[in-house]
């Protein structure tokens, strides 16, 4: 009698006759499908949890009096579970909860979007009956109600199987939709009260009423992905195509640093949508919004077909044969090469093959290290830690050790805004795994509360101070397999990255440096940096230059051996006068830390070629434009925050050119033999360098600033990116920008009693060379920090400020301060309003 | 004499064929009907408001096993209606050069928008004439049609135009069969289409009809 039932892991049981082992607490469907039997379902998805909502699953289990939901039931020893294959019982309980689910789904199949893709159309094909008995009027609902500017509601396809409702719930914790009503009436809709702090729109527009909360969630299309039937739809694709018409490519995405794998569905030379790829390693089967939908620039207006030049008489651009375009290109930088040298400005949104491009271009052709991928707020300590602490895959941290970590401090990053499948995975962990996330930034973010973050209330600038003292800090990251989390943006607080590395060494923690755009990493890889050749080698390591020397074919004294300039000091030379020209990538001016002196540059520049899609400030400044081929017109390879390789075939083969194949034409007119012409090519070439052999430098060691001193209505600025904000990888796109979060001023309560503003009132921020005014949203800042959206509608801050983060800032009540105000009589806008309203009355 | 006899054996069966009915038809001028249910180019119906009945959702292009029919959906709003409901084909294209005249398209079509007439002189001096597109393949307007865009005339919803439509084929009547499949020359792209046509083109039954309408 001692002997008790060992405890095992396996579970021995049989399905339709066959013995099968499985794993104790797995569910008998996927056992089933792993077998390959096929269970029909509609509820049942391996990401969510198991709920038993659709029904459809019913299989017979012996010794149960009824059929079972195969989705919710665990497998047990020695169980006897027959499906529809082998059971009549369960074939016909299938067949009839099949006419359950048809009694009210109206057939409106052929304008339905998912017709042809539509699991319940297959189903009831292949599980269903061939007649209903079911004659009575169908449930009727105004059809389709627009849930977010970008999300359809059609109620009533809707089976009610809360795929879409868990996914908002689990997955990205955006509970904005959900089961209401009972009964025959019980319906899938949005919130209609300001519960959830939503505005409310009241434009009838959003849901059925008044004050209803629009689906605003960033992952709001993954539900429309899994939606089993066509009650989810979105705008943009709607009515679009079929998916029996469209051509699938795998792709990647080439917005973030997600490294989200993709499909983008085709015909007719146009990309029509695009859709979250499984990649369990990566973003499992979601992806946010913004990579979804964000793809009609490349189709815009202002795309750039033709080579143009500016000609010598007119000083206008005039379109220009390629061969002509390339030539004057050439001549151009020789010119300039001459005159003082050239800088590589190569912009963020690069693949692999393209950067590395760049960097010999500039490296052998040019002749210089002037050149940076940063378009954006930057220090040379940052350029030292990539150098460091990133470049040459030494962060190793992967999606799986986020799962699996016990904590994660995050610096210097929104996870939500700006890595959004990193949030995902965060959630995930924080949810299952019990991950303890610790915040260091100026608030608690509603990404930062969706992952249960502790925070460690950090004014911009004081990152450094806090990383180095705070032992709440340190103690997060004494766990073995702790990771800490940097994001670009702490470029631009003195000392911060300094500290990181140091902190990272102290207590042993990994490090994962968390860019914001998809090409960042693979640019620091490739040599895209003043300090850094491809690899991660130091420009100044002789070693290192004639370790590459041989692959590239050139003496070992032809590669300079001095850090060059990095973005800001090109564009201060060039304003200056210094450089001769100014070779520019993917580079908006308005990302850059000062966009007035950026574009005063590019006019100064003695001679500018712009490498660019679609017309910008630079290609209106440039004297030669040569159009570049968007990501879904090439094939190449994006690498994600993790160092993870995201290769990518071409979507639509037209004849649109990488920024490689356009180097290499200039290269081959300047007498040198760049060979990077296809993509292929360079793969080689990058697969077939020796592994860096150099020595790494060693981290920063820059100090800390002090807070600056502000007066009563002075504050530190705060300020980050949304996820969709006016960037201009999302124009076109109107309803995706629709679902973007308000623009909001965030105070503390401090600044908003000096300045007497209540919740909602305008308050304009400012600084010698502009402002921005926007309502105010009281938030739990630290004192005397205001925080602005970088680049959303109503918010340009570096455009309109001239500062980023961490910068001083003056405050003021209402719409525009004393220095903002127009001249009386200037016909300002509110003074065209009053007179308009005076005209009426009199 | 097998000569004599042989030669009245001839004309016997040359005179005999003078009183039996002739079987050469004298096309163009007269040309023969075919049967009732003869697949000719097809007919995109009209409900009797004049409203498309072509809902845009492609289930043609997906039977045409020719891959002859190309259809692009397209948004129904208040202000710009086509057909009742949600959906409207933006874009209808049959390329007569492909289809084979199976009548998989018909079948497919779930609002009996898509018919065949009988009409069956389709032959074409260029492959772009080939492609008819809505301009030459929607029914004509009745008496009492209206061209849309107009907002939805026979009832309060979609539903209504489709409920009772089953059991009253009059709500279709006249648009099943096009006019000009019953006078056989007349070509109904002869009207102003929106194809750019070179001038040059000419069709027989064109040159015996009425001047060639050089359109754009």
């Amino acid at each position: 009698m001692t002997d008790v039932a060992k405890k095992t892991d396996t579970v021995t049981l049989t399905i339709d006759g066959i013995e099968v082992t499985a794993e104790k607490g797995e569910l008998v469907i996927r056992v089933a499908e792993r077998m390959g039997i096929a269970i029909p379902r509609f509820c049942d998805h391996p990401l969510l949890a198991p709920a038993g909502a659709c029904r459809q699953c019913l299989v017979e289990v012996e010794g149960q009096r009824k059929p079972v939901a195969s989705c919710t039931q665990t497998v047990a020893d020695g169980m006897i579970v027959r499906t529809q294959l082998t059971s009549e019982v369960a074939d016909k309980a299938q067949h009839g909860i099949m006419e359950f689910l048809l009694a009210n789904h109206p057939l409106d199949c052929p304008t339905c979007d998912k017709g042809g893709e539509c699991p319940l159309q297959n189903q009831a094909m292949s599980n269903g009956r061939t007649e209903s008995r079911f004659h009575e009027h169908k449930r009727e609902y105004e059809k389709p109600i627009h849930i977010s500017s970008q999300v359809l509601l059609d109620r009533e396809r809707c089976i009610l199987c809360q795929r879409c409702t868990r996914f908002s719930e689990e997955i990205a914790g955006d509970k904005f939709i959900d089961l209401m009503d009972r009964s025959s009436g019980e319906q899938i809709n949005v919130y209609r009260d300001d519960f959830f702090g939503g505005t409310g729109f009241g434009d009838g527009q959003v849901g059925e009423g008044e004050g209803d909360v629009a689906f605003n969630s960033y992952f709001s299309g993954n539900t429309i992905q899994i939606c089993p039937v066509g009650a989810l739809t979105g705008e943009q694709y709607r009515f679009r195509a079929r998916p029996f018409d469209l051509v699938s490519t795998p792709t990647a995405c080439e917005h973030c640093a997600s490294g989200c794998s993709m499909r983008a569905d085709h015909r007719r030379g146009k990309v029509l949508r695009r859709l979250a790829g499984d990649d369990a390693a990566v973003n499992e089967e979601w992806n946010c919004d913004k990579g979804r939908w964000g793809f009609r620039y490349a189709t815009a207006n202002d795309r750039i077909m033709n080579p143009l030049i500016r000609d010598k008489r007119t000083g206008e651009l005039r379109e220009a044969s390629w061969s002509e375009a390339l030539v004057t290109a050439a001549e151009g930088l020789k010119a300039a090469k001459a005159a003082g040298g050239v800088g590589v400005l190569t912009g963020g949104r690069l693949t692999v093959e393209d950067a590395y491009a760049y960097a010999k271009f500039a490296r052998v052709a040019l002749g210089t290290n002037d050149i940076d991928f940063r378009a954006r707020p930057l220090s040379a300590e940052e350029a030292d830690f990539l150098a460091s602490s990133v470049a040459g895959g030494i962060s190793d941290v992967t999606y799986d050790d986020v799962e699996n970590a016990p904590a994660a401090v995050i610096v210097g990053l929104e996870p939500e805004e700006e890595s959004p499948i990193l949030f995902l995975r965060l959630r995930k962990a924080a949810n299952k795994r019990k991950l303890q996330v610790t915040a260091v930034a100026p608030y608690l973010s509603r990404g930062f509360t969706k992952i249960g973050a502790a925070l460690v209330v950090t004014a911009p600038g004081e990152e450094a101070k806090i990383l180095a003292e705070d032992a709440a800090v340190a103690a997060a990251l004494g766990a073995p397999g702790a990771l800490l989390i940097v994001g670009e943006r702490l470029a631009s607080s003195p000392g911060a990255l300094s500290a990181v590395a140091a902190l990272a060494a102290r207590t042993g923690a990994r490090l994962a440096w968390v860019p914001r755009r998809a090409g960042d990493r693979g640019a620091v890889d490739a040599g895209c940096l003043p300090n850094l050749l491809p690899g991660g080698r130091p420009v100044t390591d002789a070693a290192a230059r004639a370790e590459l020397a041989p692959a590239w074919g050139v003496e070992p004294g032809v590669l300079p051996g001095t850090p060059g300039r990095d973005t800001d000091g090109i564009i201060a030379a060039a304003a200056a006068g210094e450089l001769g020209g100014l070779l520019v990538g993917g580079v908006d001016p308005g990302d850059l830390a000062d966009p007035r002196l950026a574009e005063q540059a590019l006019d100064n520049a003695g001679f500018v070629v712009s490498l660019e899609i679609r017309g910008s400030a630079v290609t209106r400044r440039a004297d030669v434009v040569l159009p570049v081929a968007p990501a879904q017109e090439k094939s190449g390879t994006f690498m994600d925050w993790e160092g993870r390789l995201r290769s990518f075939p071409t979507v639509l083969p037209t004849t649109a050119m990488t920024d490689g194949r356009v180097l290499e034409a200039i290269a081959a007119l300047l007498e040198v033999t760049l060979g990077t012409g296809d993509v292929m090519t360079i793969r080689r070439e990058l697969g077939a360098m020796p592994p860096s052999t150099a020595s790494r430098p060693a981290a920063p060691t820059v100090t800390a600033g002090a807070l600056p001193t502000r007066g009563a209505t002075e504050a530190v600025l705060a300020t980050w990116h949304h996820l969709i904000d006016s960037g201009s990888l999302l124009d076109g796109d109107d309803v995706l920008k629709g679902t973007a979060r308000p623009s909001l001023v965030r105070i503390g309560k401090d600044l908003a009693e000096s300045l007497g503003v209540a919740e909602g009132d305008a308050v304009t921020v400012s600084t010698d060379r502009g402002g921005v005014t926007l309502p105010a949203a009281i938030t739990d800042l630290p004192p005397q920090v205001v925080w602005l959206p970088t680049n959303s509608p109503g918010s340009s801050v570096r455009r309109s400020l001239g500062v980023t983060s961490g910068a001083v800032v003056r405050l003021s009540a209402g719409a525009a301060g004393p220095i903002l105000a127009e001249p009386p009589g200037s016909g300002s806008a509110a003074l065209q309003a009053e007179n308009r309203t005076k005209g009426a009355n009199s | 004499m097998g000569t004599f006899t042989g030669s009245f054996k001839g004309f016997g069966v040359t005179f005999a064929h003078m009183f039996r009915k002739v079987i050469t038809t004298d096309y163009p001028f007269s040309p023969p009907k075919p049967a009732p249910r003869y697949h000719g180019r097809h007919i995109l119906n009209r409900h009797p408001d004049g409203l498309e009945k072509c809902i845009g959702c492609e289930l043609c292009a997906w039977a045409c096993p020719a891959d002859a029919i190309y259809v692009e959906g397209g948004d129904n709003t208040d202000e710009q209606r086509f057909s009742p409901g949600e959906r409207y084909a933006s874009i209808y294209q049959i390329n007569y050069a492909r289809c084979i005249f199976c009548g998989l398209c018909i079948e497919a079509c779930p609002t009996r928008s898509l018919t065949m007439s009988n009409e069956y002189e389709l032959a074409r001096d260029s492959r772009q004439d080939l492609i008819f597109t809505k301009k030459e393949l929607l029914a004509p307007l009745l008496p009492g049609m209206e061209q849309p865009p107009h907002p939805m005339r026979l009832g309060e919803t979609d539903k209504d135009y489709y409920i009772g439509a089953l059991t009253n084929p009059g709500t279709s009547k006249g648009a099943e069969r096009a006019p000009w499949s019953e006078s056989g020359t007349h070509d109904a792209a002869d009207q102003p289409g929106d194809r750019p046509e070179t001038a040059g083109t000419s069709r027989r039954g064109d040159a015996h009809d009425q001047p060639k309408e050089t359109v754009r």
